[in-house]
């Protein structure tokens, strides 16, 4: 799968090729450029409309591509180490936040399901630690079944997972057995986020903190005039943006370190790493259980940051896909290749799509019909522009659906396949004295 | 993982999982004999009439039926194209909308504008009444529209074929599955952008719609009956045909060794467009099927229905024809019975989690491994 062709033989011929050769050759640099790509654009889009709504694009930007980021490198340690084929994405992301709530909820809270009133880090423990078990639950299939049964179970698994949270039976049963619930098809809301308590008093509007005072008098209301809860929220993505160079690192440790080569050489042939004594089926369940973990964790931070929680919109197979197309995107098996792919994906595929229509919509001067049938009679190109770009949710998902095949067709790799991580443990297409040692 | 036909301790050593599962349907079948009776005994028995657990059954056939309808296609694109083909729901769906388009436009042609049948209520205020589409007084509307569905999913199926999924005929499955999920996605939202998203009434009411045979002493929907009157047709029709005809027989082969029906001569890209012309088809008169048990119409319902058909196929051995028809009736009567003893939210989950059981027990399926149509 490595080759050779991706290192710059010739010497570049500009000072912006030998710049994007250093990015190229950087995996900082590389997420660092797409990150500037990115926000330029962002920014053209909405540079009319003032610095408040750039600097909240980019805030939604930047947060969806951190939690896509989190999630894509999560499924790549199964996926693109490991070659697990689990589609359960969402259960896995679902069960951590839950159960986060469930332990972290005031036990008498005045609206929505109680729970336990334990401080927030024992939650978010006990929810990775119950994502986790459910992963070695969900590997006890990965040890006997071919990828594609092992996809159809996983989707099962999180779709069952997604009923049992949106019965009321189930919530009135954990009510009357252990004193919490889950909130049934309404949900329940999620702690109050820490980040927010940094800059306001008890998270409360109108009563800053010293901190918070600094920070809004500088580019708040006393300075350049962002609204406060976007300037909340980019102390949060510094929080996340700690959490995904863990995530990075940890994986990228993990995939260097002996285990990783195991996961790698199962990827490649199973039979031949169990018949060199290595044992595949207890390697499966500890990859299950450390993704696992890691996607209710990243689920946590996800979902747990953003009010309420309910399992219907919020949990269906369709959160899984857009982690699966992040990456593809990206590459699967390459950890790099996972956080840009989760940048590109939340910005050029999941967000973009709807500012772009948006915009797109308010330079058109015709009433939007009520259906595509009363647009399609109209005969009228302007009309039938005026209700594509008003619903733009469905041809956004249309494109996603061809952004995909696209990619599987032409870039099954994806944009950083052919830096996949190989399973030897040094690149043998290289020659021992020929160059460095691929780091 | 061999079961020999030895002593029946051996296997009982060698699959435990196999006699927990038996002693559970065992426990749970006395405690049904024990509630119809109305025995209670400790936890085991209650009450539970005759009349509502044959209900229940006679649903769960019906439902089965369609579901087994849709396995079909499901089951022929796993066996003859080695993929497991996520977009076969929204095959479902696209048959429906596109069946109940013509079926309305035959059955409110005149009295309702055209844009408002053909978009299936999306467009215009005409309620299920006044289009008035019900087997028992536009008969020949609700016919044409199962045609239709069938030759349209049929078409939609072939140009999915040529457009995604020849072009990668000789990458790995897992590769084929994930293109599968671009073009779900695809047709799912084409639809929701030409038919709309919301959930809508499309059978109309009539006085008397249940069909009484009075020396049997039982009554059942004219709905009902068309339902299994159609699966059942259709169902003959895939049996003779794969059974009697060439392209059957070729079909068979290239499910049971490809390289071996390859050699032999058989026009392999012709047995896979007769593969999705039927596959589609099926899946999208199942689609039409479907509408006209519920009665209402979503974009998404197909694909909702997905790992239903997946669990049906998978129960009677994916890849096989016959399997999925008997996995269907199977998860059909699971789904509506299930709510004998567990609340009817889990009723779903109850049937997914058959499918697990099952891929962990018996992984080739009940009809052990033909792969075989």
């Amino acid at each position: 799968m490595s080759d050779s062709d991706s290192r710059p033989a010739a010497a570049p011929d500009s000072a912006l090729g030998a710049l994007t050769d250093a990015a190229r050759r950087s995996d900082l640099g590389l997420v660092l450029g797409t990150l500037a790509v990115i926000y330029a654009a962002a920014t053209l889009l909405t540079a009319t409309s003032g610095l408040n709504s750039v600097v909240g694009l980019l805030e939604t930007l930047t947060f969806l591509g951190l939690v896509y980021a989190l999630s894509a490198l999560a499924l790549n340690l199964q996926w693109g180490y490991t070659g697990l084929f689990n589609i359960g994405v969402a259960g896995f992301m679902a069960v951590g936040v839950y159960t986060m709530g469930m332990v972290v909820r005031s036990p008498d809270p005045a609206f929505g399901p109680p729970g336990l009133g334990l401080p927030l880090p024992v939650g978010i423990l006990a929810g990775t630690g119950m994502a986790a078990l459910i992963g070695a639950v969900a590997a006890l299939p990965a040890l006997r079944l071919k990828a594609d049964y092992l996809a159809i179970v996983t989707l099962g698994l999180s779709e069952i997972i997604r009923l049992t949270l949106q019965s009321s039976a189930f919530d009135t049963f954990l009510r009357e057995t252990i004193g919490v619930g889950t909130g049934g098809g309404r949900g329940m809301g999620m702690p109050d986020n820490p980040v927010r308590e940094l800059f306001l008093v008890d998270g409360q509007a109108g009563t800053p903190t010293p901190f918070g005072d600094l920070v809004f008098g500088i580019f708040g209301d006393g300075g350049l005039g962002i609204a406060h809860p976007i300037l909340i929220g980019w102390g949060y993505i510094g929080v996340l943006a700690v959490v995904l160079v863990g995530y990075y690192l940890l994986l990228e440790r993990l995939g260097r370190s002996p285990f990783g080569r195991v996961l790698k050489a199962i990827r490649e042939d199973e039979v031949v790493a169990d018949s060199l004594g290595k044992n595949v089926n207890l390697v499966k369940i500890k990859v299950f259980v450390i993704g696992c973990a890691l996607m209710g964790l990243a689920g946590i931070l996800w979902f747990g940051s953003q009010g309420n929680v309910s399992p219907t919109p919020q949990f269906m197979p369709l959160l899984t896909f857009y982690v699966f197309i992040a990456v593809i995107i990206g590459g699967s098996g390459s950890n790099a290749g996972s956080v840009i792919g989760g940048l590109v994906f939340a910005a050029a595929l999941f967000e973009g799509p709807r500012r772009v229509g948006g915009t797109v919509r308010g330079l058109i001067d015709a009433q939007t019909p009520p259906s595509f049938a009363d647009a399609l009679v109209s005969l009228d190109p302007v009309t039938l522009l005026a209700y594509a770009t008003e619903n733009i949710a469905p041809l956004q998902f249309v494109f996603l659906g061809l952004v995909l095949v696209f990619i599987i067709h032409r870039r099954p790799d994806g944009v950083l396949g052919d830096r996949i991580e190989t399973a030897a443990a040094v690149d043998l297409s290289e020659r021992p004295n020929g160059g460095e040692a691929d780091e | 993982m061999g079961t020999t036909e030895s002593s029946l301790v051996d296997t009982v050593r060698a699959r435990p999982g196999l006699l927990l599962v038996a002693v559970l349907g065992g426990l749970l079948l006395v405690d049904l004999l024990a509630k119809l009776a109305g025995v209670s005994v400790g936890p085991i028995g209650g009450a539970l009439s005759v009349d509502r657990f044959r209900s229940n059954l006679w649903s769960g056939l019906v439902i089965g039926l369609v579901i087994g309808l849709a396995g079909i296609g499901l089951s022929l694109t796993y066996s003859i194209l080695s993929f497991a083909n996520f977009s076969h729901g929204d095959l479902v769906s696209t048959g429906a909308f596109t069946g109940w388009g013509v079926a309305f436009l035959i059955a409110g042609f005149g009295d309702v504008p055209v844009r408002t049948l053909l978009s299936v209520r999306d467009a215009g205020s005409a309620s299920p009444g006044d289009i008035g589409a019900h087997i028992l007084t536009t008969p020949g509307a609700i016919l044409v529209g199962l045609v239709a569905a069938f030759v349209v999913t049929a078409a939609v199926a072939l140009a999915l074929d040529r457009a995604f999924y020849k072009p990668m005929r000789d990458r790995d499955g897992i590769s084929i599955l994930i293109a599968s999920i671009g073009a779900a996605l695809i047709v799912r939202y084409l639809l929701q952008f030409v038919y709309g998203s919301d959930r809508r009434g499309i059978t109309a009411s009539v006085d008397a719609s249940n069909l009484v045979f009075g020396p049997l002493g039982i009554s059942i929907d004219a709905h009902e009956l068309t339902i299994v009157v159609a699966a059942l047709g259709l169902m003959l029709a895939m049996h003779f045909m794969l059974q009697r005809t060439k392209l059957g027989t070729a079909m068979r082969a290239m499910a049971d060794n490809k390289d071996l029906a390859l050699i032999t001569g058989i026009p392999a890209e012709r047995v896979v467009t007769a593969t999705w012309i039927i596959g589609g088809g099926l899946a999208g008169a199942s689609g039409y099927l479907y509408v006209l048990l519920r009665g209402t119409i979503q974009f998404d319902f197909g694909w909702l229905l997905l790992l239903l058909i997946f669990a049906a196929v998978i129960l009677g051995g994916i890849g096989s024809v016959y399997g999925a028809i008997a996995g269907g009736l199977v998860i059909g009567v699971v789904f509506t019975t299930s709510t004998i003893w567990i609340p009817s939210d889990f009723n779903q989950a109850a049937a997914f989690a058959v499918m697990i059981l099952m891929l962990l027990l018996r992984p080739e399926g009940l009809f052990g491994g033909v792969s075989t149509a």
